[in-house]
């Protein structure tokens, strides 16, 4: 097993380092540089190139490539100019805000995704089924962002039970129940379309297993419909939804970015669409290999997690 | 089986529950603090160090941390004293004196002399300043005619330029020259950006990435201390976001409101709507280098075909007014009264297209989708495309992202485009003619003169304008230039932005300024 996740770690490496070069050669590729985002109407080609020296960015593109990279090796991951401070307190700072939204929704996806599937499942065509399966198609379809909007017009500027944006209370607050506040709509907001996904892969998964003839031995053998639901079946079911909720939580982190818009929240999304805006490439490189990398991790423990689950898998 | 539903939906009522249990189970009637002033900014700020910083979102927090040597005067954009309690200009306009006002202090506590005052455009414009590294200072070119800064005395500095230049004084009441403390600066370095100190109605006290930015009352202000406790900067930049936190009762200001939720906070007596012009011009440079625009038939048949009245009232609604020439209203010392906006008439641009020997020719016309100052220049872009070809002119338009827009537009337009949307915010009249209508100012000479408009004339008279340290002398040739430029019509003239803002109704003496600064001092929030 830890030989396994040694390797897994390994492999990433190279993938993460792929990453830095093409993120690098887009960011050099796309029209525009951080001297005439600054300058904006007073770019002249003498102050662009007159800040582009003082910026560093006189340098060829392999050059500083190589630099970068030198540094990087070395912890250091550079000075953002849009933010004028160091990549790495920025990009760890806004990274963490992203966690606690993003392990919200996936706790919230996890939780009602695999509830609404074996409901569906266990009810297969049943009513409870028929409106289970209605709300997932709807979760499915909409737009996360316009939901979002939605939910700020409904919960906070009509009712007032919660507040619009941010992540704290701008006067007073800061405590974990503020936080808990700030945070119910977007995690809610965000959660919404893994939930429709999770819940739709389980039911599927559930009624491949509930046919199994094993679990009408279970069944035979006189054990409660609960026990043979729960023991029998949902953890054989668990074994294929684990991968996909791995992948989800891929996608909740790039769903942050709407998310993070829409309710200002203070994560590394929004961090990443400010930093392309101003081309800020140090900051765009520190940002997508954090993000890169908890990709990975998250996609490692959920195979971790199904090697523990499938006897099949065990060596 | 009952398990399992009983199970989901006690997981749905907890769900609804939280929510409920952690706002308290009472409705959180967002009522800000009394004396605490909460604004809805439009980003995060890039640096709290002026001389860093080129947005003027920025600028809305830096005008109440710092004072400059000069500022505009309430409601103007004429400059009054300031940190400096007078000047002398010599004859010939190279040499500025200033008197600088005594028992100022920064907010960290050392003295403002002439010494400071030196230290500041030294680490702007003086590439071996000890300090120049805490830069880089984007806008330093404002004081590039600055040949050095020479201490008199304690309160009397000197500053020599290397030729007339008679925008120096508004300028110096731009945030580019506000006044930061040397003692914080040689303290944080390349940090002083995130440990503003200044002479200003407030002070710093935190700043919280991507949540807030909190200044204090500065009780010793010179001018007089602030009404206000405190002021929280909170960047929100989503629009509709910003207008739900309004509407909460989140915040109590927010400027840049979209023009879609004016109506509805003019309407509602609980928010009171301000609006004022600003020194803003949004207009099309028409390329003069090549058919058709090389003819002056042309060029006034396009300023006749616009329909500016539906752009400023449909698309715009109401949030601009209709442009008469190059020069924004909100300049009223410099500004022709005199002259007309081109009226919108589509026969005459038929006829003088006509004369033009124009004969249905595709124009190519460059559109940003968005960009600082630019309103809402896709929309804008399609009426102008349908009005033009109201008159038979057949317009091909192609849309670039703002930076690569710039990119495309200031080395500019022969052999690409025939037209280009442009807006320019400046501090002084003289900046925008100077930078794009002179002969000198084409692209090729570091300008930006993208159309190539070339009037010996004009260039005469803004060289004149540069040197005369007069006010009346600067105007008369500021009016006369407008009347040429506007004959000449080396752009289409569109409209000129009012900035706006909302408030609460509990906001008080709060006015939007010319200068689109946010001046906070007198507002009162009991």
């Amino acid at each position: 097993m830890l030989a396994y996740f040694l390797k897994r770690i390994a492999m990433a490496v190279p993938v993460l380092w792929g990453l830095t070069v093409i993120v690098f050669l887009i960011m050099a590729l796309i029209p525009g540089d951080p001297a005439t985002a600054i300058l904006g109407a007073y770019a002249t080609p003498e102050n662009v190139e007159r800040l582009n020296r003082q910026l560093g960015l006189d340098r060829t593109l392999p050059e500083q490539y190589l630099i970068w990279l030198a540094n990087l090796l070395q912890g250091d991951f550079g000075r953002s100019y849009s933010l004028n401070r160091p990549v790495i307190d920025e990009v760890l700072e806004r990274f963490n805000a992203t966690l606690i939204l993003a392990g919200a929704a996936l706790l919230l996806c996890t939780v009602f995704g695999l509830l609404a599937g074996i409901v569906s499942a266990v009810r297969q065509f049943g009513w409870t089924d028929r409106i289970v399966t209605f709300f997932v198609l709807i979760g499915i379809s909409m737009p996360s962002f316009w939901l979002g909007l939605l939910l700020i017009l409904v919960f906070a500027v009509n009712l007032r039970l919660l507040p619009p944006s941010g992540m704290y209370a701008v006067y007073g607050g800061g405590d974990l129940a503020d936080l808990l506040r700030h945070l119910v709509l977007p995690a809610v907001t965000l959660a919404v379309v893994a939930t429709g996904v999770i819940a739709r892969l389980t039911r599927a998964a559930m009624l491949e297993v509930l046919r199994q003839d094993y679990i009408r031995t279970a069944r035979a053998k006189g054990l409660s419909e609960r026990r043979v639901i729960y023991r029998h079946a949902f953890k054989a079911a668990l074994v294929s939804v684990i991968p996909v909720i791995g992948i989800q939580a891929g996608f909740v982190l790039g769903g942050a970015v709407y998310i993070e818009t829409v309710f200002q929240w203070p994560g590394i999304g929004r961090m990443l669409v400010q930093a392309i805006s101003t081309r800020d490439l140090l900051l765009v490189q520190g940002g997508v290999l954090v993000v890169a990398a908890s990709y990975v991790l998250f996609n490692l423990l959920a195979d971790l997690a199904q090697h523990a689950l499938d006897p099949r898998l065990k060596t | 089986m009952t398990g399992i539903s009983r199970a989901l939906k006690g997981a749905l009522a907890a769900l609804a529950m939280a929510g409920f249990a952690v706002s308290g189970l009472q409705p959180a009637a967002a009522q800000t603090p009394p004396n605490v002033l909460i604004v809805g900014q439009i980003a995060e700020p890039k640096s709290l160090d002026p001389h860093a910083v080129t947005a003027v979102n920025d600028f809305r927090i830096l005008m109440n941390v710092y004072d400059g040597l000069v500022r505009y005067r309430d409601g103007t954009l004429e400059v009054e004293p300031a940190l400096a309690t007078g000047w002398d200009i010599s004859e010939d306009g190279k040499t500025y004196t200033f008197r600088l006002r005594q028992g100022v202090t920064f907010h960290d506590g050392s003295p403002f002399n002439a010494e400071a005052v030196k230290f500041n455009f030294d680490r702007m414009l003086d590439e071996n300043h000890p300090y120049h590294d805490t830069g880089p200072f984007p806008l330093a070119f404002f004081f590039s005619a600055v040949e050095a800064v020479t201490v008199e005395d304690e309160h009397t500095v000197t500053f020599t330029l290397n030729e007339p230049y008679a925008p120096f004084l508004s300028n110096l009441a731009y945030p580019t020259g506000l006044i930061v403390s040397p003692a914080a600066v040689e303290e944080h370095g390349k940090d002083f950006g995130r440990h503003p100190s200044g002479t200003g109605p407030f002070r710093f006290v935190e700043w919280q990435s991507n949540t807030r930015v909190v200044v204090e009352r500065n009780p010793d202000y010179w001018d007089g201390a602030p009404a206000l406790e405190a002021v929280v900067f909170r960047p929100i930049t989503d629009a509709n976001t910003r207008v739900a936190e309004m509407l909460a009762g989140g915040i109590d200001l927010m400027v840049e409101v979209p023009p879609d939720n004016i109506a509805r906070f003019a309407e509602d007596p609980a928010f009171k709507v301000h609006e004022q012009a600003g020194p803003h011009v949004w207009f099309l440079i028409l390329n003069m280098k090549e058919p058709p625009f090389d003819k002056k038939a042309a060029r006034q048949a396009v300023n006749y075909a616009i329909n500016k009245q539906a752009l400023v009232e449909n698309v715009l609604q109401g949030t601009a007014e209709i442009a008469a020439g190059p020069t924004p209203p909100a300049f009223a010392w410099a500004y022709n009264e005199a002259l007309e906006p081109y009226p919108h008439d589509p026969q005459k641009a038929r006829e003088l297209l006509e004369e033009a020997g124009y004969n249905g020719e595709e124009v190519v016309f460059y559109v940003t989708e968005g960009g600082s100052g630019m309103l809402d220049p896709v929309a804008m872009g399609t009426a102008i495309q349908a009005d033009l070809a109201a008159v038979g002119m057949n317009v091909k338009i192609e849309t670039y992202e703002w930076n690569t827009f710039l990119g495309e537009v200031n080395p500019g337009l022969e052999g690409k485009a025939d037209m280009a949307e442009m807006a320019w915010m400046t501090n002084d009249p003289d900046t925008l003619p100077y930078l794009t209508l002179r002969t000198d100012a084409f692209p090729e000479n570091g300008g930006f003169n993208s159309g190539y408009y070339s009037n010996p004339e004009v260039d005469t008279i803004l060289e004149q304008a540069r040197q005369a340290t007069e006010q009346e002398e600067r105007a008369a040739l500021y009016k006369q230039m407008q009347e040429i430029v506007h004959e000449d019509a080396p752009w289409a003239f569109v409209a000129n932005w009012k900035q706006n803002a909302v408030s609460t109704a509990r906001v008080e003496n709060f006015d939007l300024q010319p200068s689109f600064f946010l001046l906070l001092k007198d507002v009162a929030k009991p």
